[in-house]
């Protein structure tokens, strides 16, 4: 019981966290995460693609040692593709992610408590009742990239290649810089 | 103190802020920063208050627990960071619509609420069908090297930049 607690009350705090950074850095407002979409405020891309970074690297480090879990998702590239556009039809409608979501409810935004959160809660269980026809029709499918990280098979030092791939990421923003955004 | 009270932090604070977060919650708690699984747990738990033997016999919801977890606090936790934060900046307001679409599609409450409900039905079929979401896929399933989540991230976009560019036009 006691350890139950403990998880609950680390997932507020991290939450709490995780919501006081997405509103102090714009992103829990639709004009922000619409401007990304519009292409006309990169806010957003620079805050995912700077905590990918920081995240892939401070991962690079502990996984070796043991101290955190590498855990991906189930699934496949045929599920990503159709799944990640449905997304992102809903996402484009909406004007907020499941995260903000959350975030622009204390943000205020009577749309995302009255719209996206009865919505998303709504599309989830529509989900749950296609689930075994998607399933058993072969729509939703397993492929050898289920729960693959790339981590699992480097062998040796993981940051021989995150240290490019961050050097990447780093130059996409660069360039993002450089033309104005 | 007064860094508190500011309105907005650079992104790329905000960014290394947050990238160091999902460290935190893979050290402490084990688990990586998401938010779209919680939705489909509080459906599943509000659905079985009206009909439990179909969520019981549910095959995708014997998948999971369907009960008050880490990651349903974790969207508790959103909410209330997001609410303090806006409330010490003064950048807490009370909208039912938009200023962009407001001013650019229609001020109506009635179509505004229309479409994001639309648009949240879609992205809790899609958050579940890709296995995740931007918090999930794009920053947590990214930096764990997760090529799902790498295609994920990118179909998110390319639908959304595709809905912005047909709703608000070039």
């Amino acid at each position: 019981m006691y350890k139950k607690n403990k998880k609950l009350i680390q997932g507020l705090v991290i939450g709490l966290l995780f919501g006081f950074f997405l509103q102090k850095g714009g992103v829990t407002r639709y004009e922000v995460l619409m401007g990304q979409l519009r292409l006309t405020d990169f806010t957003v891309l620079k805050v995912i693609l700077t905590a990918i970074i920081v995240s892939m690297l401070g991962v690079s480090y502990l996984y070796p040692k043991g101290k955190v879990p590498v855990e991906t998702k189930e699934g496949s590239i045929k599920n990503a593709i159709i799944g990640g556009l449905l997304f992102g039809i809903g996402f484009g409608l909406l004007g907020y992610c499941p995260g903000t979501i959350a975030g622009a409810v204390g943000n205020g935004s009577i749309d995302a408590i009255t719209g996206g959160f009865v919505g998303i809660v709504l599309g989830t269980v529509i989900y749950a009742m296609m689930y075994k026809k998607l399933k058993e029709s072969g729509v939703l499918t397993i492929d050898k990239f289920s729960e693959y990280s790339l981590f699992h098979k480097i062998s040796g030092n993981p940051f021989k290649i995150t240290l490019p791939i961050g050097a990447a990421l780093v130059l996409v923003m660069y360039i993002i810089e450089k033309a104005g955004f | 103190m007064d860094f508190l009270m500011l309105d907005r932090w650079s992104p790329y604070i905000i960014g290394v802020l947050i990238g160091l977060l999902n460290i935190g919650a893979l050290l402490v708690s084990k688990k990586a920063l998401g938010a779209s699984t919680s939705y489909m747990k509080l459906g599943g738990i509000i659905y079985s208050y009206f009909n439990k033997e179909k969520v019981e016999n549910n095959t995708y919801y014997q998948k999971t627990e369907l009960k008050l977890d880490w990651g349903i606090m974790l969207v508790v936790g959103i909410i209330l960071g997001a609410f303090v934060s806006a409330m010490i900046s003064g950048s807490f307001n009370l909208t039912a619509v938009p200023n962009m679409w407001a001013r650019e599609i229609s001020d109506s409450v009635v179509i505004r609420f229309f479409v994001a409900v639309t648009g949240g039905i879609f992205l809790g079929i899609g958050s579940r069908w890709a296995n995740g979401c931007t918090s999930g896929h794009s920053i947590s399933g990214t930096s764990l090297l997760s090529v799902i989540s790498w295609v994920s991230s990118i179909a998110f976009f390319i639908g959304g930049i595709a809905v912005a560019f047909l709703i608000y036009g070039i």
